[in-house]
């Protein structure tokens, strides 16, 4: 009797602790609904209207594919993309093989360079450009005559933007290469040596087909970033017309929303591509034998020469253009009077408006990186260690993956039609920060919510058995056991969800409110009204942060490392 | 673990904390940019500015109206001159604005050819010269200043490659200047619409769209703001811009090597004007605010920056930058025709020359 007393409370305890993960996990849906799919339904809805609201089917598109100068920028972006593409998986390949497969000395100090990149807002590489290559550019003028030589590359054009979409491309082509370069077994390169198979042979015939994957992935994600940018093409793409470029002006200069949901749709086709291929090749991707041996670098001084050579031009280059931002921001009248001057950080006088930008910035990022990091982590743990739905675990899965193929204009598009209309009971968050996180959390959910997945699925299952046995409610043993452990995996998250927040201006471009301008925004107002040098230094100042921030993660991750080596050492 | 959460969190808040500090010096009250579709109405004492006047000017106009009005809470809305008219024309049915301020004079006449004005004679408006304001009683919009054409030349440039300043239109196609000039792109920038529409004037319309083609030839690119091709020429990026005579001479003044030439035919001009919007609930606010748009205090920092205020005056100086009365220099011009053809000119425009417009 009493047992049996004990067996109904024991499974009414299990009952409720699964029901209060139902609720949990019908709130996570909800969510991601609010979040991603009801306002890209919004979108889909708006692309098929006029400029008055009227229905009017597939006009939009018709218009579109028949107005000449619209088509024109479908087929610049392809161009620039492609050509962009290809090279960041050449030079990307080219650097990671060095990091990978050489003896080069510095590897650590080449791979910090190549990874600065990323800190910085695509504007900026436009900038750095003009001020490289521009007409008064260092190099188009030879260092203010100080050189025999002229080059003009005629920067402003394709030219302008592949330049600087390969820049910012490369770094992340370069990290996926990085991985697939560093699966490699060495018997394969042993065998195929005794067989009497050339260096040219060996490369064609193993190191290429092992990284097939990596190099198609590396490829896609290059695609679809330069497809989709806006930052840099707004600044050095001249009369270059490009789809992200159109959007913009359709939507802020014409006022016609239609077209620029119908643009958004088109923007959005290779991204879904890239997605699909990238699920298909992730699937493929073939586990490596357990037997393999592990690459071993042979040594060989001319490669290590001529790889070198290639490392120090590609991070001069970088370091070069981010010097020049740096210097061009100090600066009182480039290319007059080199004369040194803080002048260009006082925004008061430009279309910045003053320093609150930045600010706001700082508190969005802040903010998006707190709750983003909480709501992507619960997620992934409700998806990745709870039973109940399957059925809706996996559409659940599918949402929180999604993101990866929306690019942020299009996201910040379906916001304004999803979010501004009266009758939406959340238009109250329309024209508050609030708006602003929420876009950016959906924008960047799918990366962090990986890396949460992934450290996750690390965990053993057993974890949540003994807390389930034990009678421990299983909010305790996340909080207690399984956040604890994930830590290294969280702070990344909050990190990338904080850089990312600061660069981005595609899907908040459409979302700021009048009191809620934000720094990488401002960028773009100051470079459209022509005040270039006050648009490298609010460039400087988020670049500077953000290598704040990665250095305080480093410094935090270094400490929890040393703590739980501690913790190892003492058991032993 | 607790103890990270909690530091995450405090920090998080501290940096909110320090933000909303930084913010109270300048944008408490004053609210401004690109997209600022703020409606949701915040108590009675809120009105919605639109406005095309230049960033760093607002501010400093709006202190002695949030001294008068301390409780009236001003979303600003600003953006280019076309892109303020466009936004106000595609609301038209659901008006956001209250109030228009400091917007093109050939704009607020095509808002009111379509009937989107509610007429409002301010207090003082007998003050403001004819030609500056409505001719109807109440008048349906009323001047600040006027704004003309000027061409930025960077003589640094120009001597470097052995050229002379261009002084007038004429030398403007000459084909030693092949691209090197830079001019705002009309559809979007009011300073492109009322130099295109200045030579329509000036010319007549044949003539002129001749003249541009040639001009076109030597053209860089067209910028999508009117300010642009004065700082372009100020960096020599590009060394001649045609912009605005406040903008060119400002450039000037900040210590770029450049000379500000008023075209020797005469420069095409418009009005800086405000309006009061057509709409369900009229508030009161949106009248005293025009009322204190052409009042006494801004009008005295209009005349910082502009040379020529709507306000009748007596003082004969003049102004900065200029080497001779400004109204002089402005052609004779018609606003109300210029307003009728506006869609046509422009249309017209960008059909002849969006191929080498700056995206905007």
């Amino acid at each position: 009797m009493r047992i049996a007393k004990w067996n109904t409370a024991f499974t009414l305890k299990r009952r409720t602790g699964s029901w209060f993960e139902r609720i949990a996990m019908l709130l996570m849906l909800a969510g991601l609904c609010v979040m991603i799919l009801l306002p890209l339904f919004s979108l889909f809805s708006k692309a098929v209207t006029d400029k008055y609201g009227q229905y009017n089917g597939l006009s939009n598109f018709i218009d579109y594919f028949s107005t000449p100068a619209l088509l024109h920028s479908l087929q610049h972006t392809v161009y620039v993309s492609l050509l962009t593409a290809i090279l960041s998986v050449v030079l990307g390949f080219l650097f990671a093989y060095a990091l990978t497969r050489t003896n080069v000395p510095g590897k650590m100090f080449f791979k910090t360079v190549s990874l600065l990149m990323l800190f910085a807002p695509t504007m900026m590489l436009g900038i750095g450009l003009t001020y490289l290559f521009g007409n008064q550019g260092l190099i188009t003028t030879g260092f203010f005559e100080a050189l025999p030589f002229h080059w003009d590359i005629d920067l402003y054009g394709p030219t302008g933007i592949v330049m600087a979409e390969v820049m910012y491309t490369f770094p992340q082509a370069c990290l996926i290469l990085v991985v697939s370069l560093s699966f490699a077994d060495f018997n394969l390169y042993e065998a195929a040596k005794t067989m009497g198979a050339g260096k040219g042979r060996i490369f064609f015939t193993i190191t290429l087909p092992n990284m097939k994957y990596g190099l198609i992935s590396s490829f896609f994600v290059s695609f679809t970033l330069a497809f989709t940018d806006f930052g840099a093409p707004q600044v050095v793409g001249g009369s270059y017309n490009v789809l992200a470029t159109e959007i913009y002006k359709q939507v802020i200069g014409q006022q016609n929303m239609g077209m620029g949901a119908t643009v958004g749709i088109i923007l959005t086709l290779p991204a879904i591509l890239a997605f699909i291929v990238d699920r298909f090749v992730t699937r493929k991707q073939h586990a490596i034998s357990s037997r393999a041996v592990p690459y071993r670098i042979t040594p060989s001084r001319k490669r290590d020469g001529l790889f070198l050579t290639f490392c120090i031009l590609a991070s001069g280059m970088i370091l070069l253009l981010i010097g020049t931002v740096f210097a061009a921001s100090v600066i009182k009248i480039w290319p007059y009077n080199l004369s040194f001057s803080l002048k260009h950080y006082d925004f008061s006088k430009v279309a910045g408006g003053s320093l609150q930008p930045f600010w706001t910035s700082l508190r969005m990022s802040a903010w998006t990186a707190l709750i983003g990091t909480a709501a992507t982590f619960v997620g992934a743990y409700l998806i990745e260690k709870t039973k109940s739905f399957p059925v809706l675990r996996q559409a659940g899965y599918f949402l929180s993956i999604l993101p990866l193929a929306l690019p942020g204009i299009v996201l910040g598009l379906s916001y304004i039609f999803f979010f501004n209309k009266a009758s939406n009971p959340m238009h109250g968050i329309y024209g508050t920060i609030w708006i602003l996180v929420m876009a950016n959390i959906a924008h960047f959910y799918s990366v962090s919510f990986v890396t949460a997945t992934s450290a996750l699925k690390k965990l053993d299952k057993e974890i949540e058995t003994a807390s389930d046995s034990l009678g421990v409610p299983r909010y305790k043993t996340l909080l207690r056991v399984t956040i604890p452990l994930c830590l290294p995996a969280v702070l990344e998250m909050a990190m990338y969800l904080f850089i990312n927040s600061m660069v981005t201006v595609s899907a908040v471009m459409f979302l700021y409110a009048a009191d809620l301008k934000l720094a990488s925004v401002s960028i773009v107002n100051m470079e459209d009204a022509g005040d270039v040098a006050p648009a490298a230094a609010m460039s400087t100042l988020i670049v500077i942060t953000n290598i704040g921030v990665r250095l305080l993660y480093e410094a935090v991750t270094h400490q929890i490392k040393k703590k739980t080596q501690a913790w190892q050492t003492r058991q032993q | 673990m607790k103890k990270w959460m909690g530091t995450a969190f405090t920090t998080v808040l501290i940096i909110s904390a320090l933000t909303a500090c930084g913010g109270n010096g300048n944008n408490a009250n004053v609210e401004q940019g690109a997209n600022g579709n703020k409606t949701a109405a915040k108590g009675n004492s809120e009105i919605t500015v639109y406005t095309a006047l230049e960033d760093d000017q607002i501010q400093t106009y709006l202190e002695s109206y949030k001294a008068a009005y301390p409780n009236v809470k001003v979303n600003i809305v600003r953006d280019s001159t076309g892109v303020i008219t466009a936004k106000l024309l595609a609301e038209k049915d659901n008006p956001v604005a209250d109030v228009v301020w400091g917007t093109a004079a050939t704009s607020l006449l095509v808002l009111d050819q379509n009937n989107m004005l509610e007429g409002y004679s301010p207090k003082g408006i007998e003050n403001i010269q004819p030609e500056f304001k409505d001719t109807q009683q109440p008048a349906h919009w009323v001047g600040i200043d006027a704004w003309e054409t000027a061409i930025a030349v960077n003589t640094a440039e120009l001597e470097k490659k052995g050229l002379e300043v261009p002084k007038s239109y004429a030398d403007l196609i000459k084909p030693e200047y092949k691209g090197m000039i830079v001019m705002p792109n009309p559809a979007s920038s009011g300073t492109g619409f009322l130099t295109v529409n200045g030579l329509q004037q000036l010319m007549g319309d044949s003539e002129a769209w001749s003249y541009l083609d040639k001009l076109d030839q030597n053209i860089a690119v067209y910028t999508e703001s009117g300010s642009k091709p004065a700082k372009m020429a100020g960096t020599g990026e590009y060394p001649i811009g045609i912009s605005f005579g406040y903008r060119a001479i400002q450039e000037k003044k900040g210590g770029a090597p450049v000379e500000v030439v008023f075209p020797s035919e005469g420069s095409g001009w418009d009005v800086e004007a405000n309006a009061l919007m057509k709409k369900d609930n009229i508030k009161p606010e949106a009248k005293e605010f025009l009322d204190w748009a052409i009042s006494d205090e801004p009008m005295k920092k209009y005349n910082e920056n502009y040379a020529i205020l709507a306000m009748k005056t007596d003082s004969a100086v003049v102004p900065e930058g200029y080497t001779k009365d400004p109204i002089s220099q402005l052609i004779k011009l018609d606003l109300n025709k210029a307003a009728e053809t506006r869609d046509a000119t422009l249309s017209e425009w960008t059909k002849r020359y969006e191929a080498k417009s700056e995206k905007q």
